[in-house]
């Protein structure tokens, strides 16, 4: 018993110290980056965290075949490379994949449904790792299914690779209807709303009592202006993680920012843009200003126009 | 100086709204990171909690903030904030004459030279802090720690936690962390390596608002 004790001690020390990082994060942007050019801009410009891949969500879209977890090597380089946090994403299920990560120091794995998944039926274990996880939710049930297998974060999935905000703002709706509607409900109902939610009753229950997920609740997929990061921290998002957005020109045409100075001007606006709007999402005047410097935008694919099978957000359950 | 304080929200439970200025109003900066933990710790601890997220937030209804809460979060990401939006000088100025409390990024922000990588500071505290110096995520760590503020230790959360290298003659220790000082205090200025309001003990934070009402008179 004492062991058991002892355990569970040590299992509520580690979550604390996950959200605790979340908690860092919070009111800020986390911007994906290729490679290490892309990394320091994203630090100048004032992001609160990277994410290491190789691809980004739109071309992955465009290009097709199997995504997986970045190379170590790039992400190795970028963890060098700038002194904020540093993420990486590994595909749903794959808990060797989040293994390595963990080994190369990765502050936050985001088990993400924008890699090509795993395992068909089970999500990675997260409380087994040091390192925190975030993972996307479409609705209330899935958020708290993730927390439940130890997600630290919830990010709403929106449809990634877009530039089309349109599923951000669903999905974010969703949770926070689904939360409010537990806030009014009786004991003895809560245990009928977590049969219909797919969710444990206790974590129903703690949402019951606080009107809010127990992790910090953010928002990604499709973000793409200062205006749609704005947007989504007025719907209640706590930060903002932007893909496709900064680095990308046409939907499979990263801005190049190693060799093109004007196109590296062009990736620095935008990333500026963002994280000043990420801070004053509710004060239209600087909102107007910062809209106003920013010199392009992702071309974007509407979110509406994807076939269902071709969408990322149903990956994951 | 907690009995004191007791006293005091006492009074101010006990009476009408005319008084209501007797609490303190503290600015916590919400540029981003966890300012949302401290003003719930500072509300907890007695005060009035004020968002700063523009240079006129440091005031309020025509008059400056009492003192001011520089959170944790990303120091980086602070410092651009402040550089681009002029914010810079001017919390400099508000940190020189009124309390300040730091902690882990804000005390990065409060520091004389930061390293690993150097960057930028206010300047103010006499001391030289290492960012990241314990490691990444994994290296994070919930300890417990002897301080001179109460017989009890202290429950001290660190999150990427910077290391004070060195301090100066004018800064008194009140807590460490394996020999390195982890809470520290120049006058009125207040640093911590860790981070109090993750934590439910509010020892801390009182003690930062009972200085915060002395500095007031």
């Amino acid at each position: 018993m004492p062991e058991q004790a002892e355990n569970k001690k040590v299992a509520q020390t580690s979550l604390r110290l996950k959200i605790g990082l979340a908690e860092m994060l919070k009111g800020g942007v986390i911007m994906d980056v290729m490679n290490v050019e892309q990394a320091r801009i994203a630090e100048e410009a004032g992001a609160v965290s990277v994410m290491a891949l190789e691809r980004v969500p739109a071309m992955i879209r465009a290009e097709g075949g199997v995504a997986r977890m970045a190379k170590p090597s790039l992400i190795k380089q970028i963890i060098q490379a700038v002194s904020i946090p540093v993420m990486a994403k590994a595909r749903i299920g794959h808990f060797a994949e989040a293994q390595i990560l963990q080994q190369l120091g990765v502050d936050f794995i985001d088990e993400s449904e924008v890699l090509t998944p795993a395992d068909e039926t089970h999500h990675i274990d997260k409380h087994g790792f040091k390192t925190p996880f975030v993972c996307g939710a479409r609705n209330l049930g899935e958020a708290l299914r993730r927390i439940a297998e130890g997600a630290a974060m919830i990010r709403t999935k929106g449809e990634a690779g877009t530039g089309d905000v349109v599923h951000a703002v669903k999905h974010m709706r969703q949770i926070t209807k689904e939360m409010k509607a537990l806030t009014v409900l009786s004991e003895q109902e809560l245990y009928a709303a977590a049969k219909e939610l797919q969710a444990p009753y206790e974590l129903v229950r703690m949402v019951a009592e606080a009107g809010k997920l127990p992790v910090p609740n953010f928002s990604a997929g499709g973000i793409a202006t200062p205006a749609d990061a704005a947007l989504m921290m007025q719907l209640g998002a706590e930060a903002i993680f932007v893909g496709s957005g900064i680095f990308m020109k046409e939907r499979a045409t990263p801005l190049d920012v190693e060799n093109d100075a004007r196109e590296r001007d062009e990736a620095v606006s935008r990333a500026k843009a963002i994280v000043i709007a990420t801070t004053h999402y509710n004060d239209p005047k600087i909102l107007a200003e910062v809209s106003e410097q920013v010199t392009g935008t992702m071309k974007g694919l509407a979110a509406a126009a994807i076939e269902e099978k071709e969408l990322l957000q149903t990956r994951g359950w | 100086m907690r009995l004191g304080w007791e006293c005091q929200n006492h009074f101010v439970k006990s009476s009408g709204p005319t008084i209501k200025r007797a609490l303190p109003r503290i600015g916590v900066l919400a540029i981003q990171g966890d300012y949302a933990a401290h003003a719930a710790a500072l509300a907890e601890a007695g005060a009035e909690p004020s968002l700063v997220k523009t240079l006129d937030d440091l005031r309020l209804d025509g008059e400056s903030l009492d003192g001011i809460v520089l959170p944790g979060g990303e120091s980086t990401t602070m410092l651009k904030f402040l550089e681009r939006h002029g914010m810079f000088e001017a919390l400099s100025e508000f940190c020189r004459t009124r309390p300040a409390f730091g902690t882990c990024a804000g005390a990065i922000l409060l520091a004389r030279e930061v390293r690993n990588p150097p960057q930028r500071a206010l300047g103010l505290l006499d001391a030289v802090v290492e960012r990241n110096a314990y490691g990444r995520q994994i290296d994070s760590a919930i300890l417990h720690s002897e301080t001179t503020l109460d017989p009890e230790p202290l429950e001290m959360v660190f999150i990427r936690a910077p290391r004070i290298l060195e301090i100066g003659p004018g800064v008194e220790t009140l807590a460490w962390r394996e020999g390195s000082p982890a809470l520290v205090r120049q006058g009125t200025l207040l640093a911590a390596t860790f981070h109090p309001e993750l934590s439910s003990d509010r020892r801390v934070h009182r003690f930062f608002v009972a200085e915060v009402m002395a500095a007031r008179g």
